[in-house]
Protein backbone atom coordinates (compact mmCIF):
# COMPACT_ATOMS: atom_id res chain seq x y z
CA UNK A 1 0.00 0.00 0.00
CA UNK A 2 2.63 2.69 0.77
CA UNK A 3 5.20 1.38 -1.70
CA UNK A 4 4.81 4.00 -3.96
CA UNK A 5 4.80 6.54 -0.68
CA UNK A 6 8.40 4.95 0.36
CA UNK A 7 10.15 6.00 -2.78
CA UNK A 8 9.09 9.56 -2.48
CA UNK A 9 11.65 11.27 -0.05
CA UNK A 10 9.45 12.08 2.91
CA UNK A 11 9.08 15.65 2.77
CA UNK A 12 10.17 16.68 6.54
CA UNK A 13 12.10 14.33 8.82
CA UNK A 14 10.40 12.05 11.70
CA UNK A 15 10.76 14.78 14.75
CA UNK A 16 9.05 17.27 12.17
CA UNK A 17 6.34 14.98 11.52
CA UNK A 18 5.91 14.19 15.55
CA UNK A 19 5.79 18.04 16.27
CA UNK A 20 3.19 18.59 13.31
CA UNK A 21 0.82 15.99 14.75
CA UNK A 22 1.40 17.11 18.32
CA UNK A 23 0.42 21.22 16.85
CA UNK A 24 -2.59 20.05 15.23
CA UNK A 25 -3.52 18.05 18.00
CA UNK A 26 -3.16 21.74 20.33
CA UNK A 27 -5.25 23.57 17.51
CA UNK A 28 -7.75 20.99 17.43
CA UNK A 29 -8.03 21.38 21.25
CA UNK A 30 -8.17 25.45 20.72
CA UNK A 31 -10.88 24.59 18.29
CA UNK A 32 -13.20 22.77 20.55
CA UNK A 33 -12.59 24.76 23.52
CA UNK A 34 -16.31 23.38 25.47
CA UNK A 35 -15.10 19.94 24.68
CA UNK A 36 -11.88 20.22 26.16
CA UNK A 37 -13.09 21.96 29.09
CA UNK A 38 -15.56 19.16 30.17
CA UNK A 39 -13.14 16.67 31.19
CA UNK A 40 -12.30 19.23 34.14
CA UNK A 41 -16.22 20.17 35.30
CA UNK A 42 -16.42 16.28 35.36
CA UNK A 43 -13.13 15.90 37.94
CA UNK A 44 -14.34 18.32 39.88
CA UNK A 45 -17.92 17.27 40.26
CA UNK A 46 -16.64 13.82 41.19
CA UNK A 47 -15.09 14.59 43.91
CA UNK A 48 -17.17 17.47 44.79
CA UNK A 49 -20.25 14.69 44.75
CA UNK A 50 -17.64 12.18 46.90
CA UNK A 51 -17.07 15.40 49.70
CA UNK A 52 -21.02 15.65 49.79
CA UNK A 53 -22.40 12.47 50.17
CA UNK A 54 -19.52 11.40 52.70
CA UNK A 55 -19.92 14.24 55.28
CA UNK A 56 -18.06 16.80 56.76
CA UNK A 57 -15.82 15.05 59.20
CA UNK A 58 -12.73 16.62 58.55
CA UNK A 59 -10.02 13.92 59.39
CA UNK A 60 -12.00 11.17 57.61
CA UNK A 61 -12.14 13.08 54.74
CA UNK A 62 -8.33 13.53 54.65
CA UNK A 63 -8.00 9.63 55.25
CA UNK A 64 -10.24 9.11 51.68
CA UNK A 65 -9.55 12.09 50.08
CA UNK A 66 -6.24 10.63 47.95
CA UNK A 67 -8.28 7.47 46.87
CA UNK A 68 -11.20 9.65 45.50
CA UNK A 69 -9.16 12.16 43.84
CA UNK A 70 -7.21 9.32 42.35
CA UNK A 71 -10.05 7.95 41.02
CA UNK A 72 -12.01 11.05 39.89
CA UNK A 73 -8.44 11.30 37.87
CA UNK A 74 -9.11 8.22 36.18
CA UNK A 75 -12.75 8.34 35.40
CA UNK A 76 -11.97 11.93 33.86
CA UNK A 77 -9.40 10.80 31.65
CA UNK A 78 -11.49 7.88 30.40
CA UNK A 79 -13.65 10.54 29.74
CA UNK A 80 -11.54 12.79 27.44
CA UNK A 81 -9.59 9.45 26.22
CA UNK A 82 -13.32 8.37 24.99
CA UNK A 83 -13.31 10.91 21.48
CA UNK A 84 -9.48 10.89 21.01
CA UNK A 85 -9.88 8.70 17.69
CA UNK A 86 -13.06 9.35 16.77
CA UNK A 87 -13.10 12.38 14.50
CA UNK A 88 -9.96 11.44 13.05
CA UNK A 89 -11.70 8.03 12.10
CA UNK A 90 -14.66 9.46 11.02
CA UNK A 91 -12.70 12.47 9.13
CA UNK A 92 -10.14 9.95 7.25
CA UNK A 93 -7.64 11.40 8.75
CA UNK A 94 -6.03 8.51 10.53
CA UNK A 95 -6.15 6.30 7.47
CA UNK A 96 -4.03 9.25 6.23
CA UNK A 97 -1.72 8.89 9.24
CA UNK A 98 -1.48 5.25 8.84
CA UNK A 99 -0.21 5.14 5.10
CA UNK A 100 2.44 8.02 5.92
CA UNK A 101 5.81 7.25 5.98
CA UNK A 102 6.13 8.23 9.39
CA UNK A 103 6.18 5.20 11.77
CA UNK A 104 2.38 5.72 13.01
CA UNK A 105 3.52 4.38 16.57
CA UNK A 106 5.73 7.99 16.85
CA UNK A 107 2.74 9.82 15.22
CA UNK A 108 0.89 8.00 17.77
CA UNK A 109 2.82 8.85 20.53
CA UNK A 110 2.38 12.81 19.18
CA UNK A 111 -0.81 12.39 19.71
CA UNK A 112 -0.52 11.26 23.16
CA UNK A 113 2.09 13.72 24.58
CA UNK A 114 -0.52 16.41 22.53
CA UNK A 115 -3.33 14.74 25.09
CA UNK A 116 -1.22 14.83 28.31
CA UNK A 117 -0.59 18.46 27.52
CA UNK A 118 -3.75 19.64 27.09
CA UNK A 119 -5.26 17.08 29.71
CA UNK A 120 -3.19 15.62 31.67
CA UNK A 121 -1.50 18.52 32.71
CA UNK A 122 -4.18 20.31 34.18
CA UNK A 123 -5.61 17.78 35.84
CA UNK A 124 -2.18 17.36 38.00
CA UNK A 125 -2.75 20.97 38.30
CA UNK A 126 -6.15 20.47 40.01
CA UNK A 127 -5.45 17.43 41.59
CA UNK A 128 -3.26 19.27 44.88
CA UNK A 129 -5.82 22.20 44.33
CA UNK A 130 -8.81 20.01 45.29
CA UNK A 131 -6.23 17.91 47.98
CA UNK A 132 -6.45 21.45 49.75
CA UNK A 133 -9.64 21.46 49.86
CA UNK A 134 -9.92 17.97 51.41
CA UNK A 135 -7.39 19.34 54.71
CA UNK A 136 -4.95 17.27 53.41
CA UNK A 137 -1.08 18.59 54.77
CA UNK A 138 1.41 19.63 52.67
CA UNK A 139 3.64 16.40 52.41
CA UNK A 140 0.54 14.56 51.61
CA UNK A 141 -0.28 17.17 48.64
CA UNK A 142 3.68 16.70 47.62
CA UNK A 143 3.30 13.16 47.19
CA UNK A 144 -0.14 13.33 45.42
CA UNK A 145 1.49 15.89 43.11
CA UNK A 146 4.46 13.17 42.86
CA UNK A 147 2.62 10.36 42.08
CA UNK A 148 -0.03 12.30 39.81
CA UNK A 149 2.92 13.31 37.79
CA UNK A 150 4.04 9.95 36.70
CA UNK A 151 0.43 8.35 36.95
CA UNK A 152 -1.42 10.41 34.60
CA UNK A 153 0.78 9.96 31.67
CA UNK A 154 0.99 6.01 32.40
CA UNK A 155 -2.70 5.94 32.94
CA UNK A 156 -3.79 8.50 29.30
CA UNK A 157 -1.37 6.28 27.57
CA UNK A 158 -2.98 3.38 28.76
CA UNK A 159 -6.71 4.36 27.74
CA UNK A 160 -5.42 5.42 24.42
CA UNK A 161 -4.66 2.13 23.49
CA UNK A 162 -8.54 0.89 24.88
CA UNK A 163 -9.45 3.92 22.79
CA UNK A 164 -7.63 2.68 19.57
CA UNK A 165 -9.23 -0.80 19.87
CA UNK A 166 -12.20 0.77 20.08
CA UNK A 167 -12.53 3.06 17.16
CA UNK A 168 -15.39 2.89 15.81
CA UNK A 169 -17.77 0.75 17.56
CA UNK A 170 -20.91 1.98 18.70
CA UNK A 171 -21.14 1.31 22.28
CA UNK A 172 -17.34 2.36 22.66
CA UNK A 173 -17.71 4.32 25.74
CA UNK A 174 -19.02 1.91 28.07
CA UNK A 175 -16.91 -0.87 26.72
CA UNK A 176 -13.72 1.23 26.51
CA UNK A 177 -14.57 1.95 30.32
CA UNK A 178 -14.75 -1.98 31.20
CA UNK A 179 -11.54 -2.93 29.04
CA UNK A 180 -9.12 0.30 30.90
CA UNK A 181 -10.30 0.02 34.58
CA UNK A 182 -8.76 -3.48 35.34
CA UNK A 183 -5.05 -2.54 33.08
CA UNK A 184 -5.46 1.02 35.33
CA UNK A 185 -5.19 -1.06 38.70
CA UNK A 186 -1.79 -1.88 39.47
CA UNK A 187 -1.03 2.63 38.72
CA UNK A 188 -3.70 3.28 40.89
CA UNK A 189 -3.29 1.15 43.24
CA UNK A 190 0.61 1.96 43.98
CA UNK A 191 -0.59 5.79 43.65
CA UNK A 192 -3.16 5.16 46.74
CA UNK A 193 -0.54 2.77 48.65
CA UNK A 194 1.90 5.74 48.15
CA UNK A 195 -0.19 8.52 50.17
CA UNK A 196 -1.06 5.62 52.72
CA UNK A 197 2.56 5.56 53.50
CA UNK A 198 2.85 8.81 53.60
CA UNK A 199 -0.23 9.25 55.68
CA UNK A 200 1.36 6.48 57.91
CA UNK A 201 4.67 8.24 57.96
CA UNK A 202 6.50 5.64 56.44
CA UNK A 203 8.72 6.15 53.07
CA UNK A 204 6.89 6.15 49.94
CA UNK A 205 10.27 5.66 47.94
CA UNK A 206 9.00 2.06 46.56
CA UNK A 207 6.00 3.33 45.27
CA UNK A 208 7.13 5.97 43.84
CA UNK A 209 9.93 4.41 42.33
CA UNK A 210 7.56 1.13 41.02
CA UNK A 211 5.18 4.43 39.65
CA UNK A 212 7.98 5.79 37.20
CA UNK A 213 9.46 2.16 35.92
CA UNK A 214 5.57 1.41 35.20
CA UNK A 215 5.60 4.91 33.25
CA UNK A 216 8.60 4.01 31.22
CA UNK A 217 7.61 1.43 30.57
CA UNK A 218 4.52 2.10 29.14
CA UNK A 219 5.97 4.79 27.64
CA UNK A 220 8.15 2.43 25.66
CA UNK A 221 5.53 -0.20 24.87
CA UNK A 222 2.11 1.68 24.57
CA UNK A 223 3.15 3.66 21.51
CA UNK A 224 3.75 0.91 19.57
CA UNK A 225 0.37 -1.03 21.15
CA UNK A 226 -2.02 2.07 19.79
CA UNK A 227 -0.30 1.62 16.66
CA UNK A 228 -1.39 -1.70 15.97
CA UNK A 229 -4.31 -1.69 17.58
CA UNK A 230 -5.04 1.28 15.19
CA UNK A 231 -3.89 -0.77 12.17
CA UNK A 232 -6.05 -3.67 13.59
CA UNK A 233 -9.50 -0.85 13.82
CA UNK A 234 -8.51 0.79 10.14
CA UNK A 235 -8.41 -2.38 8.49
CA UNK A 236 -11.96 -3.38 8.19
CA UNK B 1 9.59 -17.77 11.14
CA UNK B 2 6.63 -20.27 10.39
CA UNK B 3 4.88 -21.22 13.86
CA UNK B 4 6.17 -25.01 13.46
CA UNK B 5 3.02 -26.73 14.23
CA UNK B 6 1.21 -24.75 11.64
CA UNK B 7 0.36 -27.59 9.41
CA UNK B 8 -1.08 -29.77 12.44
CA UNK B 9 -3.28 -26.34 12.98
CA UNK B 10 -5.12 -26.80 9.86
CA UNK B 11 -9.05 -25.86 10.51
CA UNK B 12 -9.68 -29.60 9.28
CA UNK B 13 -6.96 -31.48 10.92
CA UNK B 14 -8.27 -29.66 14.18
CA UNK B 15 -11.49 -30.35 14.14
CA UNK B 16 -11.04 -33.98 13.44
CA UNK B 17 -8.06 -34.05 16.36
CA UNK B 18 -10.76 -32.28 19.15
CA UNK B 19 -13.25 -35.12 17.58
CA UNK B 20 -11.10 -38.16 18.78
CA UNK B 21 -9.67 -35.89 22.42
CA UNK B 22 -13.20 -35.54 23.44
CA UNK B 23 -13.93 -39.18 25.20
CA UNK B 24 -10.01 -39.48 26.60
CA UNK B 25 -10.51 -35.87 27.87
CA UNK B 26 -14.18 -36.79 29.27
CA UNK B 27 -12.97 -40.22 30.71
CA UNK B 28 -10.19 -38.55 32.36
CA UNK B 29 -12.28 -35.89 33.41
CA UNK B 30 -14.93 -38.79 35.21
CA UNK B 31 -12.06 -40.53 36.54
CA UNK B 32 -9.90 -37.59 38.28
CA UNK B 33 -12.34 -36.03 39.53
CA UNK B 34 -14.66 -39.36 40.84
CA UNK B 35 -11.47 -39.73 42.93
CA UNK B 36 -11.26 -36.45 43.54
CA UNK B 37 -14.80 -35.82 45.12
CA UNK B 38 -14.66 -39.12 46.90
CA UNK B 39 -11.48 -39.00 48.25
CA UNK B 40 -12.23 -35.44 49.17
CA UNK B 41 -15.34 -34.86 50.58
CA UNK B 42 -15.16 -38.66 52.69
CA UNK B 43 -11.16 -40.44 52.64
CA UNK B 44 -9.35 -37.18 53.80
CA UNK B 45 -9.46 -36.59 57.46
CA UNK B 46 -10.99 -33.46 58.73
CA UNK B 47 -8.67 -30.00 58.97
CA UNK B 48 -7.56 -29.90 62.76
CA UNK B 49 -8.37 -26.02 62.41
CA UNK B 50 -11.24 -25.81 60.20
CA UNK B 51 -13.01 -28.96 60.72
CA UNK B 52 -14.63 -30.06 57.68
CA UNK B 53 -15.29 -27.23 56.19
CA UNK B 54 -11.83 -27.28 54.68
CA UNK B 55 -13.27 -29.54 51.92
CA UNK B 56 -14.31 -26.27 50.34
CA UNK B 57 -10.52 -26.79 49.14
CA UNK B 58 -11.60 -29.21 46.31
CA UNK B 59 -13.70 -26.77 44.06
CA UNK B 60 -12.22 -23.51 45.27
CA UNK B 61 -8.47 -24.34 44.52
CA UNK B 62 -8.70 -26.08 40.86
CA UNK B 63 -11.22 -23.17 39.65
CA UNK B 64 -8.69 -20.56 40.85
CA UNK B 65 -6.00 -21.99 39.37
CA UNK B 66 -7.45 -22.98 36.13
CA UNK B 67 -9.29 -19.00 36.54
CA UNK B 68 -5.47 -17.98 36.42
CA UNK B 69 -4.28 -20.98 33.62
CA UNK B 70 -6.60 -20.43 31.13
CA UNK B 71 -5.82 -16.41 30.77
CA UNK B 72 -2.52 -17.42 30.84
CA UNK B 73 -3.51 -19.50 27.83
CA UNK B 74 -5.85 -16.64 26.14
CA UNK B 75 -2.21 -14.87 26.41
CA UNK B 76 -0.05 -17.66 24.48
CA UNK B 77 -2.76 -18.15 22.03
CA UNK B 78 -2.88 -13.90 21.43
CA UNK B 79 0.55 -14.10 20.96
CA UNK B 80 0.97 -16.50 18.34
CA UNK B 81 -2.72 -15.30 16.75
CA UNK B 82 -1.07 -11.81 16.51
CA UNK B 83 2.63 -13.39 15.16
CA UNK B 84 1.88 -16.35 13.53
CA UNK B 85 -1.87 -15.69 12.12
CA UNK B 86 -3.02 -19.05 13.23
CA UNK B 87 -6.50 -18.66 13.00
CA UNK B 88 -6.55 -22.20 15.25
CA UNK B 89 -5.07 -19.95 18.22
CA UNK B 90 -7.61 -17.53 17.75
CA UNK B 91 -10.48 -19.52 18.13
CA UNK B 92 -8.72 -21.30 21.21
CA UNK B 93 -8.58 -18.33 22.65
CA UNK B 94 -12.18 -17.26 21.96
CA UNK B 95 -13.74 -20.24 23.13
CA UNK B 96 -11.67 -20.59 26.20
CA UNK B 97 -12.89 -16.72 27.43
CA UNK B 98 -16.45 -17.95 28.67
CA UNK B 99 -15.02 -21.19 30.02
CA UNK B 100 -12.70 -18.87 31.94
CA UNK B 101 -15.21 -16.58 33.13
CA UNK B 102 -17.40 -19.47 34.84
CA UNK B 103 -14.20 -20.74 36.89
CA UNK B 104 -13.53 -17.40 38.39
CA UNK B 105 -17.02 -17.00 38.78
CA UNK B 106 -16.59 -20.47 40.68
CA UNK B 107 -13.84 -19.72 42.36
CA UNK B 108 -15.32 -16.79 43.57
CA UNK B 109 -18.42 -18.05 44.92
CA UNK B 110 -16.95 -20.62 47.00
CA UNK B 111 -14.04 -18.28 48.21
CA UNK B 112 -17.32 -16.53 49.41
CA UNK B 113 -18.97 -19.62 50.88
CA UNK B 114 -15.61 -20.53 52.46
CA UNK B 115 -15.15 -17.07 53.80
CA UNK B 116 -18.16 -17.09 55.71
CA UNK B 117 -17.90 -19.87 58.29
CA UNK B 118 -13.89 -19.25 58.22
CA UNK B 119 -13.53 -15.35 58.26
CA UNK B 120 -17.04 -14.56 59.46
CA UNK B 121 -17.62 -12.46 56.63
CA UNK B 122 -18.95 -13.62 52.64
CA UNK B 123 -16.73 -10.96 51.15
CA UNK B 124 -14.02 -8.55 52.12
CA UNK B 125 -11.92 -5.80 49.99
CA UNK B 126 -8.30 -7.99 50.42
CA UNK B 127 -5.96 -7.80 47.35
CA UNK B 128 -6.54 -11.64 46.53
CA UNK B 129 -10.54 -10.86 45.99
CA UNK B 130 -10.36 -7.94 44.93
CA UNK B 131 -7.59 -8.72 42.09
CA UNK B 132 -9.51 -11.97 41.59
CA UNK B 133 -13.02 -9.92 40.66
CA UNK B 134 -11.03 -7.98 38.87
CA UNK B 135 -9.74 -11.27 36.85
CA UNK B 136 -13.47 -11.55 36.02
CA UNK B 137 -13.70 -7.90 34.24
CA UNK B 138 -10.81 -9.00 32.37
CA UNK B 139 -12.84 -12.03 30.96
CA UNK B 140 -16.05 -9.68 30.37
CA UNK B 141 -13.93 -7.23 28.70
CA UNK B 142 -12.31 -9.95 26.75
CA UNK B 143 -15.93 -11.29 25.74
CA UNK B 144 -17.84 -7.74 25.16
CA UNK B 145 -14.85 -6.48 23.23
CA UNK B 146 -15.48 -9.47 20.96
CA UNK B 147 -19.11 -9.57 20.68
CA UNK B 148 -18.83 -5.66 19.82
CA UNK B 149 -16.91 -6.43 16.71
CA UNK B 150 -18.70 -8.45 14.24
CA UNK B 151 -15.73 -8.67 11.26
CA UNK B 152 -14.58 -12.13 12.85
CA UNK B 153 -10.75 -11.24 11.44
CA UNK B 154 -10.77 -7.48 13.66
CA UNK B 155 -12.61 -8.89 16.91
CA UNK B 156 -9.51 -11.47 16.82
CA UNK B 157 -6.69 -9.18 16.60
CA UNK B 158 -8.54 -6.60 18.90
CA UNK B 159 -9.12 -9.26 21.13
CA UNK B 160 -5.91 -10.37 21.41
CA UNK B 161 -3.95 -7.17 22.22
CA UNK B 162 -6.30 -6.48 25.01
CA UNK B 163 -5.68 -10.21 26.31
CA UNK B 164 -2.05 -9.32 26.19
CA UNK B 165 -2.33 -6.30 27.98
CA UNK B 166 -4.54 -8.04 30.48
CA UNK B 167 -1.93 -9.73 31.07
CA UNK B 168 -0.58 -7.55 34.06
CA UNK B 169 -3.18 -8.82 36.15
CA UNK B 170 -2.44 -12.53 36.38
CA UNK B 171 1.06 -11.39 38.44
CA UNK B 172 -1.19 -9.34 40.92
CA UNK B 173 -3.28 -12.44 41.65
CA UNK B 174 -0.88 -15.09 41.86
CA UNK B 175 1.24 -13.05 44.02
CA UNK B 176 -1.44 -10.54 46.31
CA UNK B 177 -1.06 -12.92 49.15
CA UNK B 178 2.58 -12.61 49.10
CA UNK B 179 2.81 -8.54 48.43
CA UNK B 180 0.19 -7.53 50.94
CA UNK B 181 -0.88 -8.80 54.47
CA UNK B 182 -4.02 -10.05 53.19
CA UNK B 183 -6.70 -12.11 55.06
CA UNK B 184 -6.55 -15.10 52.19
CA UNK B 185 -3.64 -17.91 53.15
CA UNK B 186 -1.12 -18.40 51.01
CA UNK B 187 -0.44 -20.95 48.56
CA UNK B 188 -1.46 -24.63 49.58
CA UNK B 189 0.83 -25.51 46.87
CA UNK B 190 4.40 -24.77 45.51
CA UNK B 191 5.89 -26.00 42.79
CA UNK B 192 9.28 -25.96 44.21
CA UNK B 193 8.41 -26.34 47.99
CA UNK B 194 7.32 -28.97 50.18
CA UNK B 195 3.35 -28.79 50.05
CA UNK B 196 1.93 -27.58 53.27
CA UNK B 197 -0.69 -29.91 53.47
CA UNK B 198 -0.93 -33.68 54.48
CA UNK B 199 -0.69 -36.57 52.02
CA UNK B 200 -4.24 -38.00 52.28
CA UNK B 201 -5.63 -34.42 51.58
CA UNK B 202 -2.98 -33.35 48.69
CA UNK B 203 -3.82 -36.49 46.40
CA UNK B 204 -7.57 -35.65 45.98
CA UNK B 205 -6.98 -32.04 45.66
CA UNK B 206 -4.18 -32.78 42.58
CA UNK B 207 -6.81 -35.24 41.27
CA UNK B 208 -9.22 -32.52 41.60
CA UNK B 209 -7.01 -29.47 39.87
CA UNK B 210 -6.44 -32.45 37.04
CA UNK B 211 -10.24 -33.30 36.65
CA UNK B 212 -10.69 -29.65 36.38
CA UNK B 213 -8.26 -28.90 33.82
CA UNK B 214 -9.31 -32.14 31.65
CA UNK B 215 -13.05 -30.77 31.72
CA UNK B 216 -11.85 -27.62 30.40
CA UNK B 217 -10.23 -29.44 27.72
CA UNK B 218 -13.56 -31.58 27.40
CA UNK B 219 -15.18 -28.25 27.24
CA UNK B 220 -13.03 -26.62 24.36
CA UNK B 221 -12.64 -29.40 22.26
CA UNK B 222 -16.32 -29.65 22.12
CA UNK B 223 -16.44 -25.60 21.73
CA UNK B 224 -13.30 -25.43 19.11
CA UNK B 225 -15.37 -27.79 17.06
CA UNK B 226 -18.92 -25.27 17.09
CA UNK B 227 -16.41 -22.63 16.77
CA UNK B 228 -14.90 -24.55 13.51
CA UNK B 229 -17.40 -24.77 11.81
CA UNK B 230 -18.85 -20.97 12.29
CA UNK B 231 -15.79 -19.66 10.94
CA UNK B 232 -15.27 -22.31 8.58
CA UNK B 233 -18.70 -23.12 7.22
CA UNK B 234 -18.13 -21.97 3.50
CA UNK B 235 -15.34 -24.21 2.63
CA UNK B 236 -14.81 -27.36 1.40
CA UNK B 237 -14.07 -29.49 4.31
CA UNK B 238 -17.36 -28.22 6.13
CA UNK B 239 -19.06 -28.89 3.20
CA UNK B 240 -17.61 -32.48 2.38
CA UNK B 241 -18.51 -33.18 6.46
CA UNK B 242 -21.90 -32.11 5.86
CA UNK B 243 -22.57 -34.06 3.30
CA UNK B 244 -21.40 -37.13 4.88
CA UNK B 245 -23.07 -36.18 8.57
CA UNK B 246 -26.47 -35.72 6.55
CA UNK B 247 -26.43 -39.10 4.40
CA UNK B 248 -25.39 -41.40 7.92
CA UNK B 249 -28.68 -39.59 9.32
CA UNK B 250 -30.50 -40.78 6.14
Amino acid sequence: MNLSLDKTAPVGSLSQAFWGVIRREMALYDQHRGDWAMPFLFFIMVVALFSLTLGAGADWLAKVAPTVIWIAVVLALILSLETIFRADFQTGVLDQLGISPYPLSVLMLGKSVAHWIMIGVPLLLLAPLLGGLFLLSQSELWVLFLTLFFGIPTLSLIGALGAALTIGLPQGGVLLAILVLPWMIPVLLFGASALVAVTEGRSFNSELLLLTAIFIATLVIAPMGISAAVRISLES
Amino acid sequence: MKFPFAQLASPKNSYQMAGHLIPWFGLLTLALMSYGVVGGLWWAPSDYQQGDAFRMIYIHVPAAFLSLSIYTIIFCCSVIYLIWQIKLADIVAEMSAAVGATYTFIALVSGALWGKPMWGTWWIWDARLTSELILLFLYFGYMGLRSAIHEPKRAGKAAAVLAIVGMVDIPIVHFSVEWWATLHQGATLAKLAKPSIAVEMLYPLLAMIGGFTFFYGTLLCIRLRTGLLQREWQSLWVREWFNQQSKSCL
